[in-house]
């Protein structure tokens, strides 16, 4: 059992003219085993959550803090927080020439286990894991993301997701740019994940269809860089048919 | 298609003799680039020891009178050096002889400064890999002579990794022997100072040549690689693809591809490539490349030139995947370069270009291949 806590998170991103605000207090509390779905408009800062969490160096945090099992999160590197239990599938996976996706994937899973897995066990783990997302063995030997498909692309994500085994898996956009074939068979990837490590999921969506797939327990309004309103499941469906616009007209 | 005249980048002198040679000057288009206070003590005609190998099946040292072709400087330092030297190392590949392993040629300099001279001979329809181990001590100066016979394929590999208090001064030349392909791989990574020139002509039609090259330079090194491709027979190749990583302040690297293709050198395909990779603030990379066209009859013909930062973002992404910055950087580096290695089917050129590189990054306790790893117990 794990938790993930934000508490009133501030941060900007860092650009040539200077530090803009993004994220405006934002407080949240996810559980091991329990799947929260974050759902805003666009440009409201929920990837700057995602990849602040992460650690990515283009966003710096001004306050707050962010634990897991009480250790701060913030004072980590971001291989060190990989390595603590978190994991952001990326909506833009980035391509890196020249290394294969074998490689990456055993030089990660040693990283991460601390360890490297023994041969046998790890081919075979690797090869069903790419089996169960219904991936083309030849896919071993091409360079990470290099010349993948948007669905391509997205299932390499939630591959890493089930060999890395985190104890919170942050997913950001993972519908994106996905056809309803590729949205099934990233979702099964995902509960997969779910049911062999009971971990926690905090899924982040400007549409509700990946919901059908994949069910949250939480969901939340994310408007203006901080949650503006929490609620059950039913929630998403408000928001299907009655859209963002309330909520980003509540402070104008 | 420019409509300004060519401008011929062939050498304006080829002789044997010092004499015929002026002292080079940053003026000089060839030596524009090139901190010449690092190299001018191969300018004089001075007491200068030898380079050689260890005898071995195939190798042998000779006087360099006893050589039967006959070769031209076009600059002084290798005009210099070649008047100078008074052994040849001699590697000879029978006609029709198939090399399955390696030939691997560790040349040593026999004083502090040292004239080479490599003279590799393929005999028609030989094929094997040399890999030439550069010396580790001296300041060297001199050439490489590859002359690849009909139908002959060659794998070459150069590879510089000097001690960090030296300079070399090397000229390598190619012949390629008519439907020959010769693969030449100069891989640089050690000295203070390092100054490559490569040359390439074509006996007869049906050749090809890839001209490849890696180079590393971090802490002030210099290192230039100069190529010069000459198309002046009909239906040949050429491929010439050249990446370097640099680091460190000062730290400057130049390559010039220039290739020249003449009237009758019909259905010709060449293409050249330079890639850069900076990876920290301070180091200087240029990149020239030239192409003339005396025919438009040709099959194809490009060039490409493309010098970047490192990707910060590459970095972030394999880092998220738990990978330590350090490792991460360095994965992202030896994938640079892993790009060469599409260009060659021979596994011994493989391993032996990627351990140098992974080696000089410091890596080699990231896995590379299943086959690599320990079994399990």
């Amino acid at each position: 059992m794990s938790t993930l806590v934000i508490t009133d998170l501030h941060a900007s991103v860092i650009t040539d003219t200077g530090d803009i605000p993004i994220l405006n207090g934002v407080s949240l509390t996810l559980d091991s085993g329990v799947t929260h779905a974050i759902m805003g408009p666009n440009g409201s800062g929920k990837s700057t959550l995602a990849y602040v969490i992460a650690g990515h160096p283009k966003y710096k945090v001004t306050s707050g803090t962010i634990t897991l099992d009480g250790q701060d999160i913030l004072a980590m590197s971001v291989d060190e927080r990989a390595r603590a239990g978190l994991f952001l599938a990326m909506q833009y996976p980035v391509e890196v020439p020249g290394v294969s996706v074998s490689n990456f994937l055993r030089t990660s899973v040693t990283a991460v286990r601390g360890e490297a897995p023994k041969l046998r066990t790890w081919v075979k783990d690797f090869k069903s894991a790419m089996t169960d997302l219904q991936m083309d063995p030849e896919f071993a030997e091409r360079s990470i993301n290099e010349g993948f498909s948007g669905g391509e692309k997205k299932r390499h994500e939630v591959l890493q997701l089930g060999l890395l085994a985190p104890k919170f898996a942050i997913l950001d956009e993972t519908d994106s740019g996905l056809d309803v074939d590729a949205l099934r068979i990233v979702s099964e990837g995902v509960n997969r994940y779910k049911g062999a490590t009971g971990g926690g999921v905090l899924l982040i969506t400007h549409y509700t269809r990946i919901l059908r797939y994949i069910a949250p327990d939480v969901v939340h309004v994310f408007v203006d860089g901080r949650i503006v309103l929490t609620g059950g499941p039913e929630l998403a469906d408000e928001l299907e048919s009655g859209g963002y616009e309330k909520f980003a007209t509540a402070d104008a | 298609m420019t409509s300004a005249p060519p401008i011929d980048h062939s050498p304006q002198v080829s002789s044997a003799d010092p004499a015929d040679f002026s002292e080079p000057s940053s003026r000089d288009e060839e030596w524009r680039f090139t901190p010449l206070d690092d190299f001018r003590i191969f300018f004089q005609q001075s007491p200068a020891g030898d380079v050689r190998a260890a005898d071995a099946p195939y190798v042998s040292n000779i006087p360099i009178a006893d050589l039967r072709s006959t070769w031209v400087a076009s600059d002084l330092p290798t005009a210099v050096a070649r008047a100078g030297s008074q052994q040849a190392v001699l590697v000879t590949i029978p006609n029709d002889a198939v090399l399955h392993e390696p030939l691997r040629v560790a040349l040593v300099a026999s004083a502090d400064l040292a004239h080479e001279h490599v003279e590799i001979v393929f005999g028609h329809h030989a094929r094997a890999t040399i890999l030439i181990e550069q010396p580790e001590h001296g300041f060297v100066s001199g050439s490489i002579v590859l002359r690849a016979g009909d139908g002959s394929q060659v794998n070459l590999v150069n590879a510089v990794d000097g001690a960090r208090d030296r300079s070399m001064l090397l000229h390598v030349h190619v012949q390629v022997g008519r439907d020959a392909h010769v693969t030449s791989t100069q891989v640089s990574l050690g000295t203070a100072s390092l100054r490559v020139t490569s040359s390439v002509g074509y006996d007869g039609p049906g050749g090809r040549a890839d001209m490849l090259g890696a180079f590393l330079a971090d802490d002030g090194q210099f290192m230039e690689h100069r190529l010069f491709v000459h198309h002046d027979q009909p239906q040949c190749a050429s491929n010439v693809v050249y990446k370097g990583a640099l680091s460190g302040a000062s730290t400057h690297t130049v390559w010039v591809g220039d290739v020249l293709v003449r009237r009758e050198a019909t259905a010709i395909d060449t293409y050249e490539i330079n890639r850069n990779l900076l990876l920290t603030e301070g180091a200087r990379a240029d990149s020239v490349p030239n192409l003339e066209l005396e025919t438009g009859d040709i099959v194809s013909a490009g060039h490409a030139s493309a010098t970047g930062r490192f990707d910060d973002d590459q970095l972030f992404y394999l880092q998220s995947r738990g990978i330590p910055a350090n490792d991460a950087r360095q994965l992202v580096v030896r994938g640079f370069f892993a790009e060469i290695l599409s260009h060659v089917e021979d596994p011994h050129w493989r391993t032996d270009v990627m351990a140098r590189i992974t080696s000089r990054l410091g890596m080699e306790h990231l896995h590379d291949e299943f086959g690599h790893d320990e079994p399990d117990g």
